[in-house]
């Protein structure tokens, strides 16, 4: 049971504080689970092992590209290697782990809602996505290996004559029930939201990860059923005769790219905004301030997902088959809301108190790594840069440069609400070598590739015996590559040495929203009891009540300039 | 403060300062917009093309902003990190809005986003136009190799993975190129261009080059294709109007002329089909 407690005053529950649920434990639990917070705990492991198997995969991409002929792997399992590393890493881990796994477990207990809207659905989506992962995965056994045709699956390279084997039925059978698993979570984020906030949590009182999952989850919904339909269709084509994206039969092969870009290009924002969300809270509580420019940042929100359901002929301007202009202001436009949120970031951390923790190192990672990330994507918004470095390894830096602001901001996640689940801190000390070795490595990884892309260097090359002056920029972003690897492997071992070593108690950042007001982890419905919600920061309300959140133009009060309270 | 009314001499006083101002800030700007050779390329290079050459000074136009707000950003991050590091237990001022900050914030970045457009449609419409032209090329793209057609002559080249082919242009030539595949989607891209064009089935992908040096350009493709995507590579050579010339009669032996007529007949067959439209770029402001 729930009480909405005003003014806040401890009540024990009608229990006693010992409202258990009775139900099946150990594997059985797991199995038949309809609790948020672990099927969102299966998501995060899930995906996590998906995030390890994409980063060996990228190892030994790596690897190979170490010298200008490199034998390491044949060309067709290079082929095999790059679009399964893809299709894992955006498939199978970002997006998953952003809205299956985080905002599964927290969006929740951030409105102070007891579980998702459709609990059952909520575990259907899980074992759907587990089921679409090993269904795509499994293409490495078959006779013909997995998919070889990039994780963009271009017709017609991925028509039946060009790509006849199972691997890559496989695929699309996998992207299909990973699909359904985002549009099932995409519903379920959707109605918790707009119908299980706790009293007194309005739509501007929610914490800006929760806005961003909102968003996220409608951007899901708008886009995943253009996808699904276009895999059905290449199916189709593949196997019942039909020539949608076929020539030969009347079709069109550009088709395919644009039924898969308009999912594809929300799809940057729906992987992006879940992590801008999580950025935008762990920034805010290390600063001890509120967010800055709270409103701005949801308005900035809803403009870039706006923007980006007209954005996405930007991938396909060397077709020669798309209107320019028109794609290029509309991709162009998106450096502003994006740029209203790195300064309400930096405008959040001004005149703070930074607590440089691992997740607000995380944090801050992302941000300078996602400033390169942006800023190399606003070239490609303009058609005749693009011209020169669309398919070059130019691209390939942005948009890794962009996810790897993307894992810095993640692990910073975890890093923040992962004592919130488990109850126990990680250990501090690992966690920031982790940082660095990720942050590190990630420049190191992408600089060099932004060099070889402007040198000339196409994309989703097995080997360039042509300019083996490339090897060296080549081999240094191998190093960065293996920094990577190295940060992985230091955040596996931090999990395995903090095992319920540092217990985290229920509010251990001094945070801001309603998650922290509960227990770690909390109890089977969430809350026992809930704070007055008059703001979106109801924990630090409750908790400094003389530090409430100032409005344009109003000045701190005298009296509470007086004492430095804690 | 109530400042006294300006005398009669204050306004050309202070026209002649901001005339001041102007020059001082013309100077180096027009250095930075005139002589594109003196400021750094940014890991980029001006190629061969009048377009190359374009798109080469708005990489560098992007560059210089990118730079500018990237260290403003990056400035700000580092300050405020080290400034505002937690020295204690006390909760600093709550602020949360800055209305007129965050306008700025706002308002100025859809300047510069107008700006880049601006400068991006000037040099877009350059490179997507196709003027009139004597030379042209058809290049069709297949796996994994290409073709080169030199409709009303009989020139015909083609190659594939390690036989790569060479297309042969004229120096300070408008050359059109016709382009297109057989199978799948090819890129058709040379470094030395700073241009890239798909090669779609069914589809002909019209541009014009004009190269402005002599040389021989490495060519390759950028669409992944397939097994040999990674050694699919072309050459473009550069040649003066008389030596191409010359490169053209060569081709007269009576097995050159039949295998170009039939060339040429399968690509038209193609083309009448129906199955193949031409296409160039719908232009803006023109």
């Amino acid at each position: 049971m729930t009480d909405v407690l005003d003014p806040p005053v401890h009540v024990e529950p009608h229990d006693g504080g010992h409202e258990e649920h009775h139900g099946p434990t150990g594997i059985l639990n797991w199995l038949t689970t309809t609790d948020h917070k672990v099927i969102g705990l299966s998501y995060t492991v899930t995906a996590v092992i998906m995030l390890v198997i994409g980063g060996l995969f990228a190892e030994i991409i790596r690897g190979q590209l170490a010298t200008p002929n490199g034998t390491l792997v044949s060309l067709a399992q290079y082929n095999e290697l790059f679009t399964m590393h893809g299709s894992v890493m955006i498939y199978l881990f970002a997006g998953p782990f952003a809205f299956g796994a985080l905002a599964n477990i927290i969006v929740p207990i951030q409105i102070g809602a007891p579980d998702m809207a459709f609990p059952r659905l909520n575990a259907l989506s899980y074992w759907l996505y587990l089921t679409g992962a090993i269904t795509m995965l499994s293409g490495f056994f078959t006779a013909g290996g997995a998919a070889n045709f990039g994780w963009v699956g271009y017709a017609p390279l991925s028509n039946s004559l060009n790509t006849p084997g199972a691997g890559a039925d496989l695929w699309i059978g996998g992207l299909l029930l990973t699909g359904f698993s985002a549009i099932f979570t995409g519903v379920n984020l959707v109605a918790t939201i707009f119908y299980l906030r706790a009293p007194g949590m309005t739509m501007f009182r929610m914490p800006i990860f929760t806005w961003n999952m909102l968003v996220t989850a409608i951007l899901i919904l708008l886009a995943f059923p253009v996808l699904t339909a276009g895999l059905i269709m290449l199916y189709a084509d593949r196997h019942f005769g039909t020539h949608i994206y076929s020539v030969a039969g009347g079709g069109v092969p550009v088709l395919w790219q644009h039924i898969f870009w308009f999912w594809g290009h929300p799809e940057v924002y729906i992987l992006a905004l879940p992590f801008f969300g999580m950025v935008t809270e762990i920034i805010a509580v290390f600063s001890r301030k509120p967010v800055f420019g709270y409103k701005g940042m949801i308005f900035a929100t809803l403009t870039i997902a706006a923007l980006s359901l007209g954005v996405w002929a930007h991938h396909m301007f060397t077709t020669g088959v798309v209107l320019l202009p028109f794609f290029s202001i509309m991709s162009l436009l998106i450096a502003v809301p994006t740029g209203i949120k790195m300064f309400n970031w930096i405008g959040t951390m001004w005149r703070g108190q930074i607590w440089f923790s691992t997740a607000m190192l995380m944090a801050i990672g992302f941000l300078f790594t996602f400033l390169i990330g942006g800023l190399t994507g606003i070239y490609l918004a303009s058609p005749p840069l693009d011209f020169f470095t669309h398919d070059t390894y130019f691209v390939v830096a942005h948009f890794h440069s962009v996810v790897m602001a993307l894992v810095l901001a993640g692990m910073a996640g975890l890093y923040y609400w992962g004592p919130k689940i488990t109850g126990y801190l990680l250990n501090e000390k690992i966690g920031k070598a982790q940082f660095w070795f990720l942050f590190i490595g990630s420049q190191v990884f992408t600089i060099p590739l932004y060099i070889l892309g402007l040198q000339g260097m196409p994309r989703r090359m097995a080997v360039y015996p042509h300019d083996p002056q490339w090897k060296m920029l080549n081999d240094l972003s191998t190093l960065g590559a293996v920094l990577i690897g190295l940060s992985t492997v230091l955040f596996v071992v931090n999990v395995v040495v903090s095992w319920k070593k540092y217990p985290a108690g229920d509010n251990p950042w001094d945070a801001h929203t309603l998650e922290w007001f509960t227990t770690s982890p909390p109890p089977h419905h969430n809350f026992y009891r809930l704070p007055q919600i008059r703001s979106e920061r109801p924990t630090w309300d409750h908790n400094h009540p003389e530090h409430r959140a100032l409005h344009h133009g109003e000045h701190e009060p005298a009296h509470e300039n007086a004492g430095a309270k804690q | 403060m109530p400042t006294p009314a300006l005398p009669p001499q204050g306004a050309p006083d202070r026209s002649r300062r901001w005339r001041r101002v102007r020059r001082a800030a013309a100077l180096p700007l027009a250095a930075l917009v005139l002589s594109g050779c003196t400021v750094p390329g940014f890991g980029a290079s001006a190629g061969v093309t009048e377009s190359s050459k374009s798109a080469f000074h708005l990489w560098q136009g992007f560059s210089i902003g990118a730079v500018i707000i990237g260290a403003l950003v990056v400035v700000l991050m580092i300050y405020a990190m080290l400034r505002y590091r937690r020295k204690g237990d006390h909760i600093p001022v709550q602020h949360q809005y800055h209305l007129p900050l965050e306008v700025i914030y706002t308002v100025v970045p859809i300047l510069i986003v107008f700006g880049l457009f601006a400068a991006t449609l000037v040099v877009e419409n350059k490179a997507t136009a196709n003027p009139q032209t004597n030379v042209v090329v058809n290049v069709n793209a297949f796996q994994w190799g290409w073709q080169f057609l030199y409709p009303g002559t009989h020139a015909l080249v083609y190659g594939q993975t390690t036989q790569s082919p060479t297309m042969e242009i004229p120096v300070n030539t408008n050359v059109h190129i016709n382009l297109t595949s057989t199978d799948v989607i090819h890129g058709f891209y040379v470094h030395a261009f700073n241009f890239s064009r798909y090669a779609l089935p069914g589809v002909v992908n019209q541009f014009t080059i004009r190269a402005q040096s002599t040389g021989t350009f490495f060519g390759q493709c950028t669409q992944l294709c397939g097994l040999y995507h990674s050694l699919m590579f072309f050459q473009v050579k550069v040649v003066s109007a008389s030596d191409y010339a010359k490169w053209i009669a060569s081709f007269n032996n009576p097995a050159d002329i039949a295998a170009a007529a039939a060339a040429l007949k399968t690509t038209n067959a193609e083309l009448a089909s129906g199955v193949a439209s031409k296409n160039t770029y719908t232009k803006f402001g023109r």
